[in-house]
Protein backbone atom coordinates (compact mmCIF):
# COMPACT_ATOMS: atom_id res chain seq x y z
CA UNK A 1 0.00 0.00 0.00
CA UNK A 2 1.01 3.42 -0.80
CA UNK A 3 2.75 5.53 2.20
CA UNK A 4 0.90 8.55 2.00
CA UNK A 5 -2.50 6.55 1.57
CA UNK A 6 -1.77 4.30 4.78
CA UNK A 7 -0.97 7.35 6.38
CA UNK A 8 -3.99 9.07 5.51
CA UNK A 9 -6.58 5.71 6.49
CA UNK A 10 -4.59 5.53 10.11
CA UNK A 11 -5.18 9.24 11.19
CA UNK A 12 -8.73 8.71 9.73
CA UNK A 13 -9.13 5.74 11.69
CA UNK A 14 -7.95 7.61 14.64
CA UNK A 15 -9.65 10.66 13.89
CA UNK A 16 -12.93 8.72 14.22
CA UNK A 17 -12.50 6.85 17.66
CA UNK A 18 -10.66 9.81 19.36
CA UNK A 19 -12.86 10.93 22.06
CA UNK A 20 -11.92 13.77 24.16
CA UNK A 21 -9.37 15.56 22.59
CA UNK A 22 -5.65 15.56 22.50
CA UNK A 23 -4.54 12.77 25.01
CA UNK A 24 -7.24 10.95 24.27
CA UNK A 25 -5.47 9.71 20.80
CA UNK A 26 -2.28 8.35 22.71
CA UNK A 27 -3.48 4.98 22.77
CA UNK A 28 -4.66 4.55 19.54
CA UNK A 29 -1.60 6.32 17.84
CA UNK A 30 0.70 3.56 19.79
CA UNK A 31 -1.21 0.87 18.32
CA UNK A 32 -1.41 2.29 15.35
CA UNK A 33 2.20 4.09 14.58
CA UNK A 34 4.43 1.82 16.91
CA UNK A 35 2.58 -1.51 17.24
CA UNK A 36 0.85 -2.08 13.87
CA UNK A 37 3.07 -0.14 11.14
CA UNK A 38 6.33 -0.25 13.35
CA UNK A 39 6.52 3.32 11.82
CA UNK A 40 8.46 4.94 15.48
CA UNK A 41 9.37 3.53 18.59
CA UNK A 42 8.12 4.90 21.20
CA UNK A 43 9.87 7.31 22.91
CA UNK A 44 10.18 9.03 19.56
CA UNK A 45 6.21 9.26 19.92
CA UNK A 46 6.39 10.74 23.68
CA UNK A 47 9.08 13.58 22.01
CA UNK A 48 6.87 14.26 19.31
CA UNK A 49 3.87 14.90 22.09
CA UNK A 50 6.61 17.02 24.04
CA UNK A 51 6.98 19.19 20.62
CA UNK A 52 3.68 19.03 20.13
CA UNK A 53 2.40 20.70 23.25
CA UNK A 54 5.27 23.57 22.98
CA UNK A 55 3.57 24.77 19.96
CA UNK A 56 0.59 26.61 19.23
CA UNK A 57 -2.59 24.73 17.77
CA UNK A 58 -4.88 22.17 18.78
CA UNK A 59 -2.52 19.04 20.32
CA UNK A 60 -4.06 16.69 18.00
CA UNK A 61 -3.20 18.27 15.10
CA UNK A 62 -0.03 19.16 15.68
CA UNK A 63 0.82 15.28 17.03
CA UNK A 64 -0.60 14.18 13.58
CA UNK A 65 0.92 16.31 11.34
CA UNK A 66 4.57 16.16 13.02
CA UNK A 67 3.70 11.83 12.44
CA UNK A 68 2.93 12.87 9.01
CA UNK A 69 6.05 14.62 8.39
CA UNK A 70 8.47 11.82 10.14
CA UNK A 71 6.49 9.21 8.17
CA UNK A 72 6.59 11.21 4.52
CA UNK A 73 7.47 14.32 4.53
CA UNK A 74 5.57 17.25 3.83
CA UNK A 75 3.11 15.09 1.99
CA UNK A 76 2.90 12.70 4.56
CA UNK A 77 2.09 15.66 6.87
CA UNK A 78 -0.62 17.18 4.66
CA UNK A 79 -2.05 13.59 4.59
CA UNK A 80 -1.98 12.55 8.52
CA UNK A 81 -3.57 16.03 8.77
CA UNK A 82 -6.66 15.84 6.63
CA UNK A 83 -7.08 11.98 7.53
CA UNK A 84 -7.40 13.26 11.39
CA UNK A 85 -10.12 15.90 10.63
CA UNK A 86 -12.11 14.79 7.83
CA UNK A 87 -13.84 12.45 10.72
CA UNK A 88 -14.64 15.35 12.43
CA UNK A 89 -15.51 17.37 9.81
CA UNK A 90 -17.82 15.03 8.43
CA UNK A 91 -19.93 14.09 11.66
CA UNK A 92 -20.09 17.59 12.93
CA UNK A 93 -21.64 18.63 9.06
CA UNK A 94 -23.96 15.28 9.57
CA UNK A 95 -24.72 16.38 13.40
CA UNK A 96 -25.57 20.24 12.47
CA UNK A 97 -27.63 19.56 9.76
CA UNK A 98 -30.11 16.72 11.18
CA UNK A 99 -29.40 16.11 14.93
CA UNK A 100 -29.20 18.92 16.54
CA UNK A 101 -30.75 17.04 19.79
CA UNK A 102 -28.45 14.54 19.72
CA UNK A 103 -26.36 15.79 22.69
CA UNK A 104 -30.03 15.36 25.03
CA UNK A 105 -31.11 11.99 23.78
CA UNK A 106 -30.94 9.62 26.73
CA UNK A 107 -29.15 6.66 24.29
CA UNK A 108 -26.32 9.14 23.65
CA UNK A 109 -25.84 9.75 27.17
CA UNK A 110 -26.17 5.98 27.91
CA UNK A 111 -23.42 4.98 25.39
CA UNK A 112 -21.08 7.96 27.20
CA UNK A 113 -21.48 6.10 30.43
CA UNK A 114 -19.30 3.44 28.86
CA UNK A 115 -17.20 5.49 26.70
CA UNK A 116 -15.57 7.48 29.25
CA UNK A 117 -15.11 4.29 31.21
CA UNK A 118 -12.59 3.30 28.37
CA UNK A 119 -11.03 6.21 26.95
CA UNK A 120 -9.50 7.02 31.06
CA UNK A 121 -8.64 3.46 31.37
CA UNK A 122 -7.00 3.76 28.33
CA UNK A 123 -5.40 7.16 28.95
CA UNK A 124 -4.35 5.59 32.63
CA UNK A 125 -2.47 2.66 30.47
CA UNK A 126 -0.53 4.94 28.20
CA UNK A 127 0.58 6.84 31.11
CA UNK A 128 1.54 3.65 32.54
CA UNK A 129 3.75 2.69 29.27
CA UNK A 130 5.40 6.06 29.90
CA UNK A 131 6.27 6.22 33.20
CA UNK A 132 7.94 2.73 32.81
CA UNK A 133 9.91 4.28 29.50
CA UNK A 134 10.69 7.86 31.42
CA UNK A 135 10.65 7.32 34.70
CA UNK A 136 14.06 5.87 36.37
CA UNK A 137 16.02 8.37 38.01
CA UNK A 138 15.05 10.29 41.03
CA UNK A 139 15.01 13.15 39.18
CA UNK A 140 12.47 12.19 36.84
CA UNK A 141 10.58 10.36 39.65
CA UNK A 142 10.52 13.90 41.06
CA UNK A 143 9.78 15.43 37.61
CA UNK A 144 6.40 13.24 37.15
CA UNK A 145 5.26 14.03 40.78
CA UNK A 146 5.87 17.54 40.66
CA UNK A 147 3.82 17.51 37.14
CA UNK A 148 0.89 15.55 37.97
CA UNK A 149 0.50 17.58 41.64
CA UNK A 150 0.81 20.84 39.95
CA UNK A 151 -1.60 20.05 37.03
CA UNK A 152 -4.22 18.18 39.11
CA UNK A 153 -4.16 21.15 41.98
CA UNK A 154 -3.35 24.45 39.97
CA UNK A 155 -4.07 26.34 36.86
CA UNK A 156 -0.40 26.56 36.13
CA UNK A 157 -0.01 26.34 32.12
CA UNK A 158 1.91 22.47 31.11
CA UNK A 159 3.95 24.79 28.51
CA UNK A 160 6.00 26.27 31.75
CA UNK A 161 6.78 22.56 32.90
CA UNK A 162 7.68 21.10 29.75
CA UNK A 163 10.43 24.43 29.65
CA UNK A 164 11.59 23.63 32.68
CA UNK A 165 12.04 19.76 31.99
CA UNK A 166 14.24 21.45 29.00
CA UNK A 167 16.23 23.23 30.86
CA UNK A 168 16.84 20.80 33.60
CA UNK A 169 18.26 18.42 30.54
CA UNK A 170 20.19 21.51 28.97
CA UNK A 171 21.87 21.90 32.26
CA UNK A 172 22.15 18.16 32.75
CA UNK A 173 24.12 17.85 29.69
CA UNK A 174 26.47 20.72 30.27
CA UNK A 175 27.79 19.71 33.58
CA UNK A 176 28.34 16.51 32.43
CA UNK A 177 30.16 17.70 29.35
CA UNK A 178 32.33 20.13 31.40
CA UNK A 179 33.16 16.74 33.88
CA UNK A 180 34.37 15.19 30.70
CA UNK A 181 36.31 17.47 29.54
CA UNK A 182 37.79 17.78 33.09
CA UNK B 1 -17.29 38.69 3.74
CA UNK B 2 -18.19 36.29 6.22
CA UNK B 3 -16.24 33.40 4.64
CA UNK B 4 -13.01 35.49 5.11
CA UNK B 5 -13.68 36.90 8.74
CA UNK B 6 -14.46 33.34 9.74
CA UNK B 7 -11.17 31.98 8.23
CA UNK B 8 -9.15 34.56 9.94
CA UNK B 9 -10.73 34.10 13.18
CA UNK B 10 -10.12 30.81 13.58
CA UNK B 11 -6.27 30.94 12.13
CA UNK B 12 -6.12 33.50 15.03
CA UNK B 13 -7.49 31.15 17.49
CA UNK B 14 -5.51 27.76 15.96
CA UNK B 15 -1.89 30.46 16.18
CA UNK B 16 -2.37 31.92 19.88
CA UNK B 17 -3.81 29.13 21.95
CA UNK B 18 -1.38 26.58 23.88
CA UNK B 19 -2.51 23.48 24.90
CA UNK B 20 -4.74 22.47 22.91
CA UNK B 21 -8.45 22.14 22.22
CA UNK B 22 -9.94 23.24 25.69
CA UNK B 23 -7.44 25.72 25.90
CA UNK B 24 -9.22 27.37 22.87
CA UNK B 25 -12.69 27.71 24.17
CA UNK B 26 -12.23 31.05 25.60
CA UNK B 27 -10.86 32.20 22.27
CA UNK B 28 -13.55 31.09 20.42
CA UNK B 29 -15.91 32.34 22.72
CA UNK B 30 -14.65 36.33 22.30
CA UNK B 31 -14.15 35.91 18.60
CA UNK B 32 -17.80 34.64 18.61
CA UNK B 33 -18.91 37.62 21.05
CA UNK B 34 -16.87 40.02 18.91
CA UNK B 35 -18.73 39.00 16.09
CA UNK B 36 -21.96 38.78 17.07
CA UNK B 37 -22.16 34.93 15.43
CA UNK B 38 -23.53 33.28 17.70
CA UNK B 39 -25.92 33.37 20.95
CA UNK B 40 -24.50 32.21 24.19
CA UNK B 41 -26.70 29.60 24.45
CA UNK B 42 -26.08 28.24 21.37
CA UNK B 43 -21.94 28.32 21.77
CA UNK B 44 -22.55 26.27 25.04
CA UNK B 45 -24.64 23.43 23.53
CA UNK B 46 -22.17 23.15 20.27
CA UNK B 47 -18.78 23.08 22.51
CA UNK B 48 -20.92 20.53 24.89
CA UNK B 49 -21.44 18.34 21.12
CA UNK B 50 -17.79 19.06 20.54
CA UNK B 51 -16.76 17.25 23.46
CA UNK B 52 -18.86 14.37 22.81
CA UNK B 53 -18.23 13.67 19.40
CA UNK B 54 -14.86 11.70 17.83
CA UNK B 55 -11.76 14.11 17.04
CA UNK B 56 -9.99 16.88 18.07
CA UNK B 57 -12.41 19.10 19.68
CA UNK B 58 -10.83 22.34 18.37
CA UNK B 59 -11.71 20.88 14.96
CA UNK B 60 -15.35 19.91 16.17
CA UNK B 61 -15.39 23.36 17.46
CA UNK B 62 -14.54 25.63 14.52
CA UNK B 63 -16.78 23.34 11.85
CA UNK B 64 -19.49 23.60 14.07
CA UNK B 65 -19.39 27.02 14.88
CA UNK B 66 -18.42 27.95 11.19
CA UNK B 67 -21.17 25.57 9.91
CA UNK B 68 -23.70 27.36 12.25
CA UNK B 69 -22.23 30.95 10.99
CA UNK B 70 -22.03 30.13 7.69
CA UNK B 71 -23.17 26.90 6.25
CA UNK B 72 -20.96 23.83 4.64
CA UNK B 73 -18.08 26.49 3.25
CA UNK B 74 -18.21 28.29 6.56
CA UNK B 75 -17.66 25.27 8.39
CA UNK B 76 -14.73 24.24 5.65
CA UNK B 77 -13.01 27.91 5.87
CA UNK B 78 -12.80 27.55 9.91
CA UNK B 79 -11.64 24.05 10.01
CA UNK B 80 -8.59 24.91 7.87
CA UNK B 81 -8.44 28.37 9.24
CA UNK B 82 -7.86 26.44 12.78
CA UNK B 83 -5.74 23.42 11.20
CA UNK B 84 -3.41 26.04 9.20
CA UNK B 85 -1.44 27.96 11.78
CA UNK B 86 -0.36 24.08 13.20
CA UNK B 87 0.40 22.76 10.03
CA UNK B 88 2.21 25.78 9.00
CA UNK B 89 4.75 25.82 11.94
CA UNK B 90 5.29 22.59 12.16
CA UNK B 91 6.18 22.60 8.25
CA UNK B 92 8.81 25.15 9.68
CA UNK B 93 10.41 23.58 12.87
CA UNK B 94 10.14 19.74 11.63
CA UNK B 95 12.94 19.57 9.92
CA UNK B 96 14.97 20.84 12.23
CA UNK B 97 13.38 18.96 14.95
CA UNK B 98 14.33 15.80 13.22
CA UNK B 99 17.72 16.27 11.97
CA UNK B 100 18.85 16.98 15.32
CA UNK B 101 17.25 14.95 17.42
CA UNK B 102 20.46 12.39 17.75
CA UNK B 103 22.64 15.33 19.12
CA UNK B 104 23.37 14.86 22.41
CA UNK B 105 22.06 18.09 23.76
CA UNK B 106 18.73 17.51 22.61
CA UNK B 107 18.69 13.81 24.11
CA UNK B 108 19.45 15.14 27.30
CA UNK B 109 16.51 17.83 27.04
CA UNK B 110 13.95 15.34 26.00
CA UNK B 111 15.26 12.43 28.56
CA UNK B 112 13.61 15.25 30.90
CA UNK B 113 10.69 16.40 28.97
CA UNK B 114 9.36 13.12 28.99
CA UNK B 115 8.63 12.40 32.55
CA UNK B 116 6.71 15.72 32.12
CA UNK B 117 4.75 14.28 29.46
CA UNK B 118 4.27 11.10 31.06
CA UNK B 119 2.47 13.53 33.99
CA UNK B 120 0.76 15.80 32.01
CA UNK B 121 -1.07 12.22 30.52
CA UNK B 122 -1.33 10.90 34.00
CA UNK B 123 -2.98 13.60 35.22
CA UNK B 124 -5.69 14.32 32.29
CA UNK B 125 -6.45 10.82 32.70
CA UNK B 126 -7.06 11.86 36.69
CA UNK B 127 -8.93 15.25 34.90
CA UNK B 128 -11.60 12.70 32.83
CA UNK B 129 -12.11 10.44 35.61
CA UNK B 130 -12.74 13.12 38.07
CA UNK B 131 -15.37 15.03 35.54
CA UNK B 132 -16.98 11.53 34.49
CA UNK B 133 -16.90 9.62 37.67
CA UNK B 134 -17.84 12.31 40.07
CA UNK B 135 -21.20 14.06 39.09
CA UNK B 136 -21.51 17.17 41.06
CA UNK B 137 -25.28 18.03 42.35
CA UNK B 138 -27.68 20.15 40.71
CA UNK B 139 -28.88 21.90 44.15
CA UNK B 140 -26.91 22.39 47.27
CA UNK B 141 -29.25 19.72 48.96
CA UNK B 142 -28.12 17.29 46.82
CA UNK B 143 -24.73 15.32 47.40
CA UNK B 144 -22.43 14.75 44.23
CA UNK B 145 -23.01 10.95 43.29
CA UNK B 146 -20.32 8.63 41.96
CA UNK B 147 -21.44 7.32 37.72
CA UNK B 148 -21.42 4.17 39.03
CA UNK B 149 -22.07 2.44 35.79
CA UNK B 150 -19.01 4.05 34.25
CA UNK B 151 -16.91 2.46 37.48
CA UNK B 152 -18.36 -1.11 36.58
CA UNK B 153 -18.20 -0.52 32.94
CA UNK B 154 -14.29 0.46 33.29
CA UNK B 155 -13.36 -2.75 35.57
CA UNK B 156 -15.34 -4.66 33.24
CA UNK B 157 -12.52 -3.49 30.41
CA UNK B 158 -10.09 -3.97 32.58
CA UNK B 159 -10.83 -7.35 33.06
CA UNK B 160 -10.82 -7.73 28.96
CA UNK B 161 -7.77 -6.16 28.45
CA UNK B 162 -5.63 -7.89 30.95
CA UNK B 163 -7.32 -11.06 29.54
CA UNK B 164 -6.49 -9.85 26.04
CA UNK B 165 -4.73 -6.34 24.59
CA UNK B 166 -7.61 -5.81 22.06
CA UNK B 167 -7.04 -2.83 19.79
CA UNK B 168 -8.53 0.45 21.55
CA UNK B 169 -11.18 0.83 19.21
CA UNK B 170 -12.58 -2.61 20.22
CA UNK B 171 -12.63 -1.54 23.61
CA UNK B 172 -13.98 1.45 23.06
CA UNK B 173 -16.77 -0.12 21.47
CA UNK B 174 -17.06 -2.67 23.49
CA UNK B 175 -17.66 -0.17 26.14
CA UNK B 176 -20.13 1.94 24.64
CA UNK B 177 -22.57 -1.21 23.71
CA UNK B 178 -22.28 -2.18 27.43
CA UNK B 179 -22.75 1.77 28.26
CA UNK B 180 -26.21 1.68 25.88
CA UNK B 181 -27.04 -1.82 27.66
CA UNK B 182 -27.28 0.16 31.02
CA UNK B 183 -30.54 1.56 29.57
CA UNK B 184 -32.31 -1.27 29.05
CA UNK B 185 -31.75 -3.03 32.44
Amino acid sequence: MNKYWALFITFFKIGSFTFGGGYAMIPLIEKEIVEKNNWMDHDEIIDIFAVSQSIPGAIAINTSTLVGYKIGGRIGALCATLGVILPSFCIIVIIATFFLKISESKEVEAVFLGINGAVILLIFFAARRMIISSVKSNLTIILFIMTVLIVTFTSISPIYLIILGGLIGALNYLVKKRKGAK
Amino acid sequence: MIYLELFISFFKIGLFSYGGGYAMIPLISSEIVKHQWLAEAEFIKIIGIAQMTPGPIAVNAATFVGYSTAGLLGALVSTLGVAMPSVLIIMLISKLFFEHNQHPLVKSIFKYIRPIIAGLVFASAIMIARTTIIVKANSLDEMPYFQVETILIMLVILVIYLKKKLHPIILITIAGLLGYMTMLI
